[in-house]
């Protein structure tokens, strides 16, 4: 049995269970291949087009292969109003990648991401499910070596 | 960290008054200051019915952002036909700007818990959802934990809590959305009616009630509708939790008795210097100019979630607009052409304004798509997303009028 059956027996294989299973599908397998994705529609009887556009709908999901580590620096206008982009340049000069990719040795993925609600300490940002906020450019370094 | 101000102001809590006073990991430190008194009294000397009337009696009108009347919902919903019912917690705060719910959530989950209960009696349902947007991950295992200590208390045998984690949409705080979303869907908006109090999550009736909602139930249940009541405007009653941030000094989560004026708020509270304007209610809410500061906060006014950004005077007004809706265009789920479409062509327009190559026909544009997206939209979404940029041209059209490009 692979491992994405093993996953839907245990969550009774139901339609409802969809999002909750590519949401534990991806934080085992780093992302939501295509090989992935006809397994679960098949699986729960669903058509691939409807499985792949609940996966594509969320923006912590992610269709294309990730890094271990996905930073996502708010943008939103109460971080913008904290100077957000010198966070954004500041990280952009430390992985050497734009938003939107992923570092040659996968270790960390870049996004830009909307509100994620820590606009009192803006700007702000996560790396995975941690939240970083009061960020200075000075900070970024040190924050980065916490993550292997 | 609930901010601490100038201080001439009285913040009134009932809300927020166990967050900072109780421990969130320990329910003994709740049941100290009342805990589950409310609950117990609702079950023990309370019918349904007269639940249902004391939150319609209070006042209290949904903290979300639409300031729907609470009690009414409910009794759509204790009304409405079959055994199976649904409470739904909305924590899928992701309006730009809000912060207050991650404050409550993370102070006192056990008050919401509380309240969710009460709901879960007064409508007949047997189940609620936590629904948690997935930027809150962290605040999963506190919640858990609270949920097993209530539960090993046997304050839920006659209601059950369950977490459903949202994956990163801002639209999934739309209700119906929402739904969707806990149903493993696309969280895409629905057509009303029919209204989930009737027809909600999987098509069985429903209420949700946002998480600062909740928080109020515990409080009025024990102390009466006519105390709650006693407290805002007419048509606002008790208090709203605002989150402030923006050019202040003192950013933070503030609750005041509604009606207090924007201008304690923002300058006594928050300690706001130079303001140029104020965006109430996030994205889709209003843009109040720094004249208008006097205006008080309430739904007859201006509320929405209470998500207060502050502007002084070193801003530029059509940037801000531009970033707002760029937001909102990303955010559109992409079912209704009004919303999908008009938020896109809202972003172009006024591009070409913040690059200084806007035309006179571009303001007479964006009236005609707002009055379109505003009248067609299936949601609120996109019913609200013209919001910035009619207020926008209403108080600061000349800003408008110095981006014109040369033809």
């Amino acid at each position: 049995m692979s491992k994405i059956q093993e996953e839907i027996s245990i969550r009774g294989g139901d339609r409802q269970e969809l999002l909750e299973l590519l949401i534990e599908v991806q934080s085992k397998f780093g992302y939501l291949s295509g090989e992935l994705l006809v397994e679960i529609a098949k699986s729960l009887g669903l058509s691939v087009s409807e499985v792949y556009g609940v996966a594509t709908f969320y923006s912590f999901l992610s269709a294309k292969p990730q890094g271990k580590n996905v930073i996502r620096v708010c943008k939103s206008v109460p971080c913008f109003l904290k100077s957000s982009q010198l966070i954004i340049e500041s990280l952009k000069k430390e992985l050497r990648i734009k938003p939107g990719e992923t570092t040659p040795d996968s270790r960390f993925s870049f996004e830009l991401t909307n509100c994620i609600g820590v606009c009192d300490k803006a700007p702000a940002m996560m790396i995975n499910h941690d939240v970083y906020g009061d960020l200075d450019p000075g900070k970024i370094s040190e924050i980065l070596a916490g993550y292997k | 960290m609930s901010g601490k101000g100038g201080g001439q102001v009285p913040e009134k809590r009932i809300v927020l008054r166990n967050c900072g006073v109780i421990d969130p990991g320990q329910i003994t430190t709740y049941l100290e200051r009342d805990g589950f008194k409310a609950l117990k009294k609702a079950l023990s000397e309370m019918t349904p019915e007269e639940i249902i009337e004391e939150v319609k009696a209070s006042g209290l009108r949904g903290r979300g952002g639409a300031g729907f009347p609470c009690g009414l919902k409910w009794e759509l919903a204790r009304k409405a036909p079959g055994d199976e019912k649904y409470v739904i917690c909305n924590a899928d705060e992701g309006e730009i700007g809000t912060f207050k719910d991650r404050y409550i959530l993370e102070s006192d989950p056990f008050t919401l818990i509380e309240g969710m209960a009460i709901a879960g009696y007064a409508i007949g349902a047997k189940k609620g959802y936590i629904y948690l947007r997935a930027e809150y991950h962290y605040l999963l295992d506190l919640l858990k934990n609270a949920i097993s200590q209530i539960r090993e208390r046997g304050f839920l045998e006659h209601f059950d809590v369950g977490i459903r984690e949202g994956a990163g949409a801002y639209i999934c705080g739309e209700e119906s959305a929402l739904m969707d979303s806990i149903e493993g869907k696309r969280g895409e908006a629905r057509y009303r009616p029919p209204f989930p109090p009737t027809k909600g999550l999987w098509e069985k009736p429903t209420i949700i009630n946002n998480v600062e909602t909740l928080m109020n139930i515990p409080q009025i249940i024990l102390n009466g509708a006519q105390w709650f009541s006693q407290l805002g405007t007419e048509q606002s009653k008790g208090t709203k939790v605002f989150s402030v941030s923006g050019d202040v000094r003192k950013p933070g989560v503030y609750e005041l008795t509604l009606g207090s004026r924007l201008r304690e708020l923002v300058e006594d509270l928050a300690l706001a210097e130079r303001v140029k304007m104020i965006q109430v209610g996030g994205a889709t809410g209003r843009i109040i100019p720094y004249e208008m500061i006097d205006s008080p906060l309430s739904f007859e006014t201006m509320l929405g979630a209470g998500a207060i950004t502050v502007f002084d005077e070193t801003r530029d007004m059509i940037d801000i607009i531009h970033r707002t809706m760029e937001f909102l265009a990303e955010e559109s789920c992409g079912k209704c052409v009004p919303c999908r479409q008009g938020t896109e062509a809202m972003v172009e327009i006024l591009g070409r304004f913040s690059r200084g190559e806007g035309q006179e026909q571009d303001i007479e544009l964006l009236e005609a798509l707002s009055s379109a997206m505003m009248l067609s939209s299936m949601c609120g979404l996109g019913q609200a997303a013209p919001n910035p940029v009619i207020d926008s041209l209403q108080h600061f059209r000349s800003a408008y009028e110095s981006r014109f490009g040369k033809n």
